[in-house]
């Protein structure tokens, strides 16, 4: 059965089981191997990405549910790094294992795009469904509001 | 250390094309390996022949290159897995050499001896390495300017090695690193223990805040971690694991399984025989074209368990045989004066007892290898805290020798001690023979939280008699737990060294004190979690020194000041002990330091202003430890939430741990091990019955903090120290749990005597 996926503004036809969770679709088939497996429930937000703009959590969306949409990787949401989430990212040194951070970043994408200029609360709201096992929140809150231009 | 010269460089290049120090990237180097529009591919999964074996230049040890260009490459030996180690080993070595840091790469070691020990655990790496590192440099550094001096026919004495360049200082002539390469490789390698490393002032980088080197890769998806690595005709699998430790299959009906599209073989695993160590655990393996598919297999497999001998064990049940143990005497590990005497005299005794639950890993990626097996050799890529003992468990798997095994380290996503277990890649091994195919073993995060190797279990029971004057006099301290050693065929007593961690090394100004070990029995695999048995104790010590305050109606910061005495080193007699393991360090380089521990209190209390604890409804709770050679004081400010529910709001951290090379580094992982303790005060704790795990995921004792919960804000202090550099990466942990409970106690009034607290505080 083939599916038609628009990925990173590329459109990809594949030889795949619409039931197959978009994480697999992503990493097994198209080598975008920036979207991570952490638990394969819709538990900790490793797997994020969007859905014509939307958040959801790749491990438990159905690839069929895609065809049509637009679906954005951290592979594709800037060429070269520079976007002003990665920018902030890298300035504050808030990865520590990295393996959450592609998440993170695109819950926290999504967020500017509805708050360009979030509080506290949307922001802990927004990111509550993406885990860090190495405990960067501090660092996660710190660089949003930066991205979003304000302090620190 | 062993360093000889010889080729170099066996390793991957994490970061995948050539990720240099600091921020100069050249841009080819910021390409991402999974451009959008580009069809997916064989990844770049090795860069492992950056160099050959004939790489013209300077090459007098296994971790340091400098080409005739002036390229500096610098071999990182242990693993990355979030304690910036890559950020922060590389720099004692360039340092040392004067090197440029945008002039630096740094390669991944394969596991291989020449690196001596790669074990990356015990926050061990600076506090194992910081004088071995910078020899490495400093031999190359010699040679330089041995070439220099010859050049110039100069006295070596008169040249530095500084910025790339040596410079002869009397005529200021100079000759820069690359100039210099071909002629120094030619040196004779001066012996590296009479090399002269520089001055501390001379170190360029070290102590101060130096970037995350891979952050550029990190955020943008092209950090190779363990899954991301793809071999040309790959295949993955999953694995149908016995639940309980020492089971097996009793049978298995593989029709529906390989009837699922994609799914390729279905191969039973080898039932291993105790004692288990990190051998694969048995079961039965589906192997397919993609994971999907393996995990559509695994759910249609038929499988019967014999269940072994483990089938009855309760770990509810099993806290009481703890409870138990500790109500008798136990077999004394310190003794100073006459605890039991003592204790029979005293005016007033308080007393009280601990329980804390096995505790899960849970790093971010869960267990992941790829193997390939071709003819009698067979490579590994892993996201491995030991690739060497990876290498040793492997070739026990395949029935060959490490040599024939290579053994390259990905990034990890998160290990805290369940990486070090190399289960996973001998699972990979095992099955990329069986089918003639390079094989992705996947861990799901079912099989992460059911088949983990979790902390230990325990109980303490805390005595301590107070005089009249309410000054302690006796303190007995019994503790009963199974041992990491039952791992490994030892008894499930533990001996003497598993009670360094933080019940030996307690510096005490009492005149009486005990420690008694009690029995324990082992019914599942005990392995080692992020600062291990400090957990425990440092929950159990720490909580029970604020009860001694309260019982006396005494400041909780006051007591620990009057426990802890004098500022002094402790020795073996002040501390009641024959030896002490000093976590595989002497005292005299590392003293047990009752001034040190004071001093992070003291701080700790200042920055969280303890002195105004009770005002305007705070309520604050202190605790402080010693473990891997390091200092930590932290104070909680524990707050009511919406509902009702505690928050910990506020965290204070200060922290000594001597000598720091990266302090970003080390604060980031400070307000880690904050959360990381949070998750284990909160939530954590995995119990068992009918010897099967009953948690699963994210959730129930697999609950760990999220974004809302974390502290509004955490404090560090690092205090500045020449001292010898101690451990960082779990130090930070063991005090946060009884801040928390302590906090908590000063909120509500009530006293939880045991982990996750929520089963109490919520309940």
């Amino acid at each position: 059965m083939t599916i038609t996926l628009q990925v990173n503004g590329v459109e990809r036809k594949l030889d795949v089981d619409p039931e197959m969770p978009l994480l697999w679709v992503l990493r097994d088939v198209l080598g975008l191997t920036g979207t991570k497996y952490g638990c394969g429930e819709a538990l900790c937000g490793a797997c994020t990405v969007h859905l014509d703009g939307q958040v959801v959590r790749a491990c438990v969306t159905p690839a069929g549910r895609a065809e049509g949409k637009q679906v954005l990787t951290i592979e594709g949401l800037s060429p070269d790094g520079g976007h002003p989430l990665q920018k902030a990212w890298v300035e504050l040194g808030v990865p520590q294992c990295g393996f959450c951070q592609a998440g993170q970043i695109m819950t926290a994408a999504a967020l500017l795009k509805k708050h360009p200029r979030p509080t506290d609360e949307q922001i802990d709201q927004s990111m509550a469904g993406n885990l860090c096992r190495c405990g960067t929140y501090q660092r996660i809150r710190e660089a949003i509001k930066k991205a979003a231009g304000g302090s620190p | 250390m062993l360093v000889p010269r010889r080729a170099f460089l066996r390793g991957l290049n994490l970061a995948a094309s050539g990720l240099a120090l600091g921020y100069c990237l050249p841009a080819a180097a910021q390409k991402p390996t999974n451009e959008p529009g580009q069809p997916p591919g064989p990844k770049p999964v090795t860069g492992s022949r950056a160099i050959e074996d004939k790489a013209p230049g300077l090459n007098p040890n296994a971790f340091v290159h400098v080409a005739p260009d002036g390229a500096v490459t610098i071999v990182c030996h242990r693993s990355e897995m979030g304690q910036g180690i890559r950020s922060s080993l590389p720099v004692l070595i360039a340092d040392e050499l004067g090197a440029q840091m945008a002039r630096v790469t740094i390669v991944q070691a394969d596991g291989d001896k020449v690196y001596g020990d790669q074990n990356t655990d015990g926050s061990n790496s600076i506090r194992g390495l910081y004088e071995d590192m910078r020899r490495v440099g400093a031999t190359a550094r010699t040679m330089l300017v041995a070439a220099a001096a010859t050049r110039w026919k100069a006295r070596p004495e008169e040249c530095v090695a500084k910025d790339h360049v040596v410079t002869h200082v009397p005529t200021g002539r100079t000759l820069g690193f690359g100039e210099l390469a071909v002629e120094a490789g030619r040196q004779k390698v001066p012996d590296e223990k009479s090399v002269v490393l520089r001055p501390r002032g001379e170190l360029a980088h070290v102590g101060k805040p130096l970037p995350l080197l891979d952050a550029p890769a990190y955020v943008t998806g092209r950090a190779v971690f363990g899954a991301d690595v793809k071999l040309p005709g790959m295949l993955t699998a999953v694995i149908a694991r016995p639940p309980v430790v020492g089971g097996k299959v009793a049978r298995f009906d593989a029709a529906r399984a390989l009837a699922v599209p994609g799914v390729r073989r279905v191969i039973e695993m080898p039932t291993p025989a105790p004692p288990y160590r990190f051998q694969p655990w048995g079961g039965v393996a589906v192997v397919a074209e993609h994971t999907w598919a393996a995990l559509r297999g695994r759910a249609a497999l038929d499988v019967t368990w014999d269940h072994g001998p483990n089938a009855a064990y309760d770990s509810g049940q099993y806290r009481e045989a703890l409870a138990k143990a500790v109500s008798a005497p136990g077999t004394v590990a310190r003794q100073v004066g006459d605890a039991e005497a003592a204790l029979k005299g005293a005016a007033r005794v308080v007393e009280a007892e601990y329980h804390v639950p096995h505790l899960p890993h849970l790093p971010m990626e869960p267990p992941v290898a790829v193997a390939r097996v071709d003819g009698g050799t067979c490579e590994i890529w892993a996201p491995t805290q030991n690739p060497q003992a990876a290498q040793d468990e492997v070739a026990r798997a395949l029935e060959t020798t490490p040599d024939k095994v290579r053994v390259h380290v990905t990034f990890l996503g998160g290990g805290f001690g369940r990486k070090s277990k190399a289960d996973f890649c001998s699972e990979a091994a095992l099955l990329a023979r069986e089918v003639g195919a390079p094989v992705r073993l996947q861990f799901t995060r079912q099989d992460d939280v059911r088949h983990d190797y979790v902390n230990t279990v325990s109980t303490n029971r805390l005595t301590a008699g107070l005089d009249a004057d309410g000054r302690v006099v006796a303190w007995r301290h019994r503790t009963a737990f199974p041992s990491i050693g039952s791992l490994f065929g030892a008894p499930a007593k533990p001996g003497p060294d598993d009670l360094q961690q933080g019940v030996l090394d307690l510096a005490l100004a009492v005149p009486n004190v005990s420690a008694e070990i009690c029995e324990a029995t082992a019914h599942t695999r005990i392995g080692w979690l992020r600062s291990v048995y400090n957990i425990f104790q440092a929950f159990s010590i720490g909580s029970f020194v604020d009860e001694i305050a309260h019982a006396k109606g005494a400041d909780p910061r006051d007591t620990w000041l009057e426990l802890l005495g004098p500022p002094r080193q402790m020795s073996l007699s002040d501390l009641g002990v024959r030896r002490l393991r000093n976590y595989g360090q002497p005292l005299e380089k590392h003293p047990v330091d009752a001034g040190r521990l004071r001093n992070v209190i003291e701080r700790v209390a200042r920055a969280a202003r303890w002195d105004e604890r009770r005002r305007d409804g705070r309520s604050l709770g202190l605790a402080a430890h010693r473990s891997f050679l390091s200092y930590t004081a932290v104070v909680a400010s524990v707050v009511k939430g919406p509902g009702g529910k505690l928050a910990v709001d506020e965290v204070w951290v200060a922290f000594d741990a001597g000598t720091l090379v990266n302090p970003d580094r080390v604060r980031s992982q400070l307000e880690g091990s904050v959360i990381f303790g949070m998750s284990l005060a909160l939530y954590g704790g995995i119990t068992m019955k009918g010897g099967a795990v009953e948690q699963d995921n994210f959730r129930g004792g697999g609950r760990i903090v999220r974004i809302g919960e974390a502290p509004r804000r955490t404090h560090v202090e690092l205090v500045e120290s020449d001292a010898a550099p101690g451990g960082v990466g779990e130090p930070g942990v063991p005090p946060v749990a009884p801040a928390i409970a302590n906090a908590a106690f000063a909120l509500t009034g009530k006293r939880v005597r045991e982990l996750p607290l929520i089963k109490s505080l919520e309940a």
